[in-house]
């Protein structure tokens, strides 16, 4: 009687619950604890103003027009007449919606031919290596430019958006993903499964797959922010949906405005800090995921 | 370096070429839109000439830029023009042709790149090794950290930040444009010269803030590797002074991969200056471009993207070809 009550706060010590272990773990990875804190700041930030504010409020016509920040609109107002409050709400959402899209298609096609290219090996591999070779000292950007400049201004939508960058950014997933299955499929555990009679499909999945996640993850956290910057771009130029609220459309907005020579500081500047805070958290979460998945730069002190 | 290697990074160029001339060719022929037919209906809508005119004009501006032969040879035509270095010319501005505009352009980005590059090369650099060095002063290794933080943060917005804090709030430099209005050019009018430089300050300053870190960062790494060095441990033992050490055995070894990393990173700095100039209202090749945008000039924007693309593509390999005259370790064999 007396042997178990001692065991049972020794087991306690021993095994903490899991949300003690994460909570260490992210007391320890100090880029993913701010990245995460960031993110989370923003999506709060994004549901709580989609419940709260009316979303037609984010386009054109619908408030008093040039007003700076005040108590009834904190955001001020643009030339427009857009609440940049409810602007940047949507904004956020659909900078988000492109970044998921297009990062998630680029890097679940990037898992797919990178498997293929360094599974199957030969004249497969040889081509789909050629392709992002060539494709990779073109500014990717540019071309990206031609697909947005060919389509019909009145046919850009976020969805299309999502779709060009896409085209274009699935190239560097691939050769990550390509190079991982390289190294793996040489380990020992693929072996013993070869000779233990398993398939393709079962080393694929079963073996390799489960040891690659941390490095998806990380290239999928690249992807997003590579979609999110390159749809930034596009909208700065002024290839994106002109009439959504897009962040990078409001500071080409803003910029084509005159918005410094006019004095309207506050609506470049809202979209630029929203984007640093964007960014920077993405940017700090692949930093942590990448120290999760090569625990050879992971920090000891 | 055996001509082998010579040529075989000569024919990954002109694929490169070749596969960004084909881009260009193919994607604005999948979309439904025909740029002669859009520009007349524009200019009929204001105008106002009959329908049936608008038909015969956009046949026989088809047949001036060959639209209206066979695929094969608009697209043999297209790539040998490319070659040449002929894009056609401005819808907009017809009669001047893509070239005359971005050769018109092309000195402004120019400057502004090389002085962009060279100075972010030249302080992330410094700065990356200063940081690895044991022996430099602590407040100038600490130095390298807030650059590092700012590679976050990409130059179009460093730019908003900018225009702000210092062209809005304290007034000291221009919001844009590439001179003051009501300034005649006059590039031996001094006056006119330093107009110029001020308003080129701000982009310049936006560029190499958002690049400086990733030389930080590298040479850094870098640093750390090339002191544990045996030629490096060698010096000291044979009692080199710290300075001597540090310029002729440690710098000079660990620029080596930045130099390979300056033509890579060519491609993205473009980029970002393309788009920074079009903000600022520079007349460099991004406002060519985000003009052409503004007006539907395709052949201006294909033009220009191609340009660029055959730039860079050159200018890598370019770099790679004269690496082992700074590295003779490394031989093309």
């Amino acid at each position: 009687m007396t042997a178990t009550t001692l065991a049972t706060p020794q087991a306690q010590v021993t095994r903490p619950s899991r949300l003690t272990l994460l909570l260490r773990y992210l007391r320890r990875n100090k880029s993913l604890t701010i990245g995460l804190i960031i993110m989370f700041g923003l999506i709060a930030f994004t549901i709580i103003g989609t419940l709260t504010l009316d979303k037609a409020d984010a386009y054109p016509l619908s408030v008093k027009p040039k007003q700076p920040p005040s108590a009834e609109f904190p955001f001020g107002t643009d030339f427009f007449g857009r609440d940049l409050l409810a602007a940047m709400v949507v904004g956020l959402w659909q900078t988000a919606l492109i970044g998921f899209l297009a990062g998630g298609v680029a890097v679940i096609i990037g898992v797919i031919l990178g498997f293929t290219s360094a599974y199957f090996g030969g004249p497969i591999d040889t081509t789909i290596k050629g392709i992002c070779q060539i494709l990779t000292p073109i500014p990717v950007f540019l071309i990206q430019v031609i697909l947005a400049g060919s389509l019909d201004k009145r046919d850009v939508t976020i969805y299309t958006m999502a779709f060009i960058v896409v085209l274009l950014s699935w190239m560097g997933p691939t050769l990550v993903i390509r190079s991982q299955v390289l190294s793996m499929k040489e380990r020992q555990f693929v072996s013993v499964a070869k000779l233990s009679g398993t398939g393709d499909m079962g080393i694929i999945f079963g073996e390799i797959m489960p040891n690659l996640l941390p490095f998806i993850a990380a290239s999928f956290v690249g992807a997003v922010f590579a979609a999110v910057f390159a749809s930034f771009y596009l909208a700065v130029l002024g290839l994106g949906p002109l009439r959504e609220p897009l962040l990078g459309n409001t500071i080409w907005a803003a910029q084509s405005q005159g918005a410094f020579f006019n004095g309207w500081w506050w609506w470049p500047l809202e979209p630029a800090i929203a984007m640093v805070l964007i960014l920077g958290s993405l940017a700090l979460i692949n930093m942590g995921l990448d120290e999760l998945a090569n625990p050879r730069v992971r920090r000891t002190e | 370096m055996s001509v082998k290697k010579i040529i075989s990074r000569l024919l990954f160029l002109i694929l490169v070429i070749w596969a960004a001339s084909t881009i260009t060719f193919f994607v604005p022929r999948l979309s439904p839109r025909n740029p002669i037919r859009e520009r007349f209906q524009a200019l009929a809508r204001s105008g106002g000439f009959s329908p049936t005119d608008l038909e015969t004009i956009v046949a026989s501006y088809n047949a001036k830029f060959g639209l209206d032969k066979p695929l094969y040879q608009q697209y043999i035509d297209y790539i040998t023009s490319v070659l040449r270095l002929d894009m056609g010319v401005s819808l907009n501005k017809y009669p001047r042709t893509v070239m005359e505009l971005i050769m018109d352009s092309l000195p402004w980005t120019i400057v502004l790149l090389l002085v962009t590059t060279v100075l972010s090369f030249v302080i992330g650099n410094l700065l990356g090794a200063i940081a690895a060095w044991p022996r430099s002063p602590k407040f100038l290794r600490l130095l390298a950290t807030p650059f590092i933080l700012l590679m976050g943060v990409p130059p179009v917005i460093m730019a908003i930040l900018l225009l702000f804090f210092v062209a809005f709030r304290l007034k000291v430099l221009p919001l844009g444009n590439a001179y003051s209005t009501g300034m005649i050019p006059d590039w031996s009018n001094p006056a006119f010269v330093w107009d110029v430089v001020k308003h080129q300050i701000l982009p310049a300053l936006a560029l190499i803030l958002g690049t400086v870190g990733g030389w930080t960062l590298a040479m850094r790494g870098m640093g750390v590797t090339i002191q544990g060095e045996d030629y490096v441990l060698f010096a000291e033992h044979k009692g080199l002074s710290g300075t001597t050490i540090f310029k002729s055995y440690y710098l000079r070894n660990a620029l080596l991969p930045s130099v390979t990393g300056l033509a890579l990173a060519l491609g993205t700095v473009v980029t970002s200056a393309v788009v920074i100039e079009s903000m600022f209202g520079l007349p460099g090749l991004g406002r060519v471009l985000s003009n052409a945008i503004y007006t539907n000039d395709f052949l201006v924007i294909y033009g220009v993207v191609l340009f660029i693309t055959i730039a860079v593509a050159t200018l890598m390999v370019v770099v790679e070809l004269f690496y082992p005259l700074l590295d003779p370790r490394i031989r093309h064999d």
